[in-house]
């Protein structure tokens, strides 16, 4: 994933601006037809890979979201359209409005969570000595790097009814009801672990490249904020976080994509459980469409999903686009 | 400026605390591993494994088809990381470098690309392998991986070919070589930090992808590890010293990668802001 970012913490991008501005010194070969070519022939690999085995896939979800396909038409191998059948039922069952409702206050919560608490770790590198920043880095390191999957065992056990370490200080800080409790058991507590799991793995990700992106402020704009009298808050509000600020936007969004689709997450802790009440919108439609073998309405879910998505990262995506347009 | 003790000691004591929340979690893992049963299922935590075993480990990879596993990952994982490296490679040699109509439009599309709800697609992915009568077979999902890795390696790998100074592959050029040529001795090398980083990051992609082979390959032969650690628990119940052992085992190889490479590798990739 790439964060576009308006001024990136190394020169890479400015070369490639630099690159795209003039034809760099034409060739001394006339450009022959065959060099007139070379560029789309070594797209070509890449460009055959992305519609095989992307664009087909998303073809393919948008017109099985119109057709008829359970258990029966899957074994009999037969083709049954029924028009916007699925997508009527989705929008109208309670069940699809909750679960979106739900996916939509999960993101906004995880991602508010991440990047609170992951700019002011980031601020905090900046401000500690070598040493300690090295070694904070490194704890940064090691979660980043936990394999989701790996993690959310790992946190199975920490949150565990019996043995578990949470419940074990939870006991001994004085709240004794904590001492065999089941985080999986009820919808809020279950999302606790989680909100925690998510916010502990994506923290490292906005704090280290912050704190590589305050690294590129020029001194000199902390030392004309001195000069004119402005203290550590000023300074901060008028120098650091206009700076960061493109930088805090896209990660953001970017944030919001990886939460939104958190299916691993969820779905390896509790299965979308108790009672399907921690299903987000990829879970609902993998249960939907491959758990309860309605492949018909989990690919209406997935295409109702993919532009819900859209919509909330449709104003980065314009961003993106528009700047990447300015850069070539 | 004179900071007081206080000030000078908060970002310290701060910085200690949240090491330690970060760590916890990893520590217990590996330390969970090591402990006889008797000392994981204490009434008080143990905080260090003093007697160190490595029972956990013999029950973790003494599962049936362990190793099939550990071939299925490898394989896959290997092999999407070395296509998608090939086949980025050339395009991102013909983004960085060439000038040619309908540029733009491939950039944008592969940027699009790189945010694919792939989690979302799985039902028609399901589908698709299904008719070509592929399922629990490896050959999907290398190439679906290998799909997921590409945009983001092809972008990745354009910022580097474009940083490698014009001059350099000139003037090989003017000392006889072809462009090909020149492309193989002046710029590959150069390219070595930026390989790198997309492969460490092709290399965890694929190595922990878990939503696709989970829908698609239902057979031990064809499973790969993420699998086999999500059923572990299902299958040995409370035995979370075995659990957090295949844990480690499973998490090992990509921790360890991640601290040897990310200097070098994050140095490119701050640049593009990575996340595994």
């Amino acid at each position: 994933m790439t964060v576009q970012i308006e001024r990136p913490p190394s020169g890479t991008a400015d070369v490639r601006k630099g690159d795209g501005a003039g034809p760099g010194g034409p060739g001394p070969r006339t450009a022959s037809r065959a060099g007139a070519l070379a560029p789309y022939l070594l797209l070509l690999p890449a460009c055959v890979a992305t519609v095989l085995l992307l664009g087909w896939p998303l073809l393919k979800d948008f017109l099985l979201s119109f057709q008829n396909l359970n258990m029966t038409q899957l074994i009999q191998h037969v083709t049954e359209w029924n028009g916007i059948d699925n997508y009527k039922e989705a929008l109208t069952s309670e069940d699809f409005w909750r679960v979106t409702l739900r996916s939509i206050l999960f993101t906004a919560v995880n991602v508010a969570l991440i990047m609170v608490l992951g700019t002011l770790v980031g601020l905090l590198l900046a401000r500690l000595g070598r040493r300690m920043r090295v070694t904070l880095m490194i704890g940064l390191v090691l979660a980043w790097a936990m394999p989701v999957i790996a993690a959310t065992t790992v946190y199975q056990w920490l949150f565990a009814q019996r043995f578990g370490v949470v419940n074990w200080v939870l006991d001994r800080l004085g709240w004794h009801a904590m001492a065999d409790y089941s985080w999986t058991s009820s919808q809020m507590s279950t999302f606790f672990v989680i909100v925690v799991l998510i916010v502990w793995q994506s923290i490292p990700f906005v704090a280290i490249n912050l704190y590589a992106a305050t690294t590129t402020i020029p001194a000199e704009l902390y030392e004309a904020a001195a000069l004119d009298g402005a203290g550590a808050w000023r300074s901060f509000t008028t120098v650091t976080l206009p700076f960061l600020r493109p930088f805090l936007y896209a990660t953001t969004f970017l944030e919001i994509i990886w939460v939104f689709k958190a299916f691993v997450q969820v779905f390896a802790i509790n299965g979308g459980g108790p009672d399907r009440l921690t299903e987000i919108l990829p879970v609902y439609a993998y249960v939907e469409g491959v758990g309860n073998q309605h492949y018909g309405m989990g690919a209406a879910i997935a295409v109702l999903t993919i532009l819900i998505l859209l919509g909330l990262t449709a104003h980065y995506l314009r961003i993106v686009l528009k700047q990447e347009e300015d850069e070539l | 400026m004179k900071r007081s003790l206080f000030g000078r000691l908060w970002p310290n004591v701060t910085a200690v605390v949240l090491f330690a929340g970060f760590v916890f979690p990893v520590y217990w893992m590996f330390a969970t591993a090591f402990k006889p049963t008797g000392d994981i299922i204490a009434e008080d935590p143990v905080w260090f494994p003093v007697d160190i075993t490595f029972e956990h480990f013999r029950t973790a990879t003494g599962v049936d088809h362990f190793w099939t596993y550990v071939r299925n990952s490898l394989t896959v994982t290997v092999l999407a990381v070395a296509f998608s490296l090939v086949i980025a490679l050339a395009g991102s040699f013909a983004l960085a470098r060439m000038r040619f109509r309908g540029r733009r439009g491939f950039v944008v599309g592969f940027m699009l690309a790189q945010m694919a709800p792939w989690e979302v697609m799985i039902i028609a992915i399901y589908m698709i392998v299904r008719d070509a009568s592929m399922l629990n077979s490896l050959v999907p999902l290398t190439l679906f991986y290998t799909m997921m890795i590409l945009p983001f390696t092809l972008l990745t790998l354009r910022g580097f070919v474009a940083a490698v100074p014009r001059e350099l592959e000139e003037a090989a050029m003017v000392d006889g070589c072809s462009r090909v040529q020149a492309f193989r001795r002046v710029i590959l090398p150069l390219l070595a930090p930026g390989l790198m980083a997309t492969s460490l990051f092709g290399f965890i992609t694929a190595w922990n992808e878990f939503a696709l082979v989970l829908v698609l390959n239902k057979e031990a032969e064809a499973k790969t590890l993420p699998l086999w650690l999500s059923g572990f628990q299902t299958q040995f119940g409370d035995d979370w010293g075995a659990t957090m052992a295949a844990s480690s085992l499973f998490a090992l190889p990509v921790l360890l990668l991640f601290v040897f490479l990310q200097r070098r590798a994050v140095s490119g990739l701050t640049a593009g802001a990575v996340k595994g």
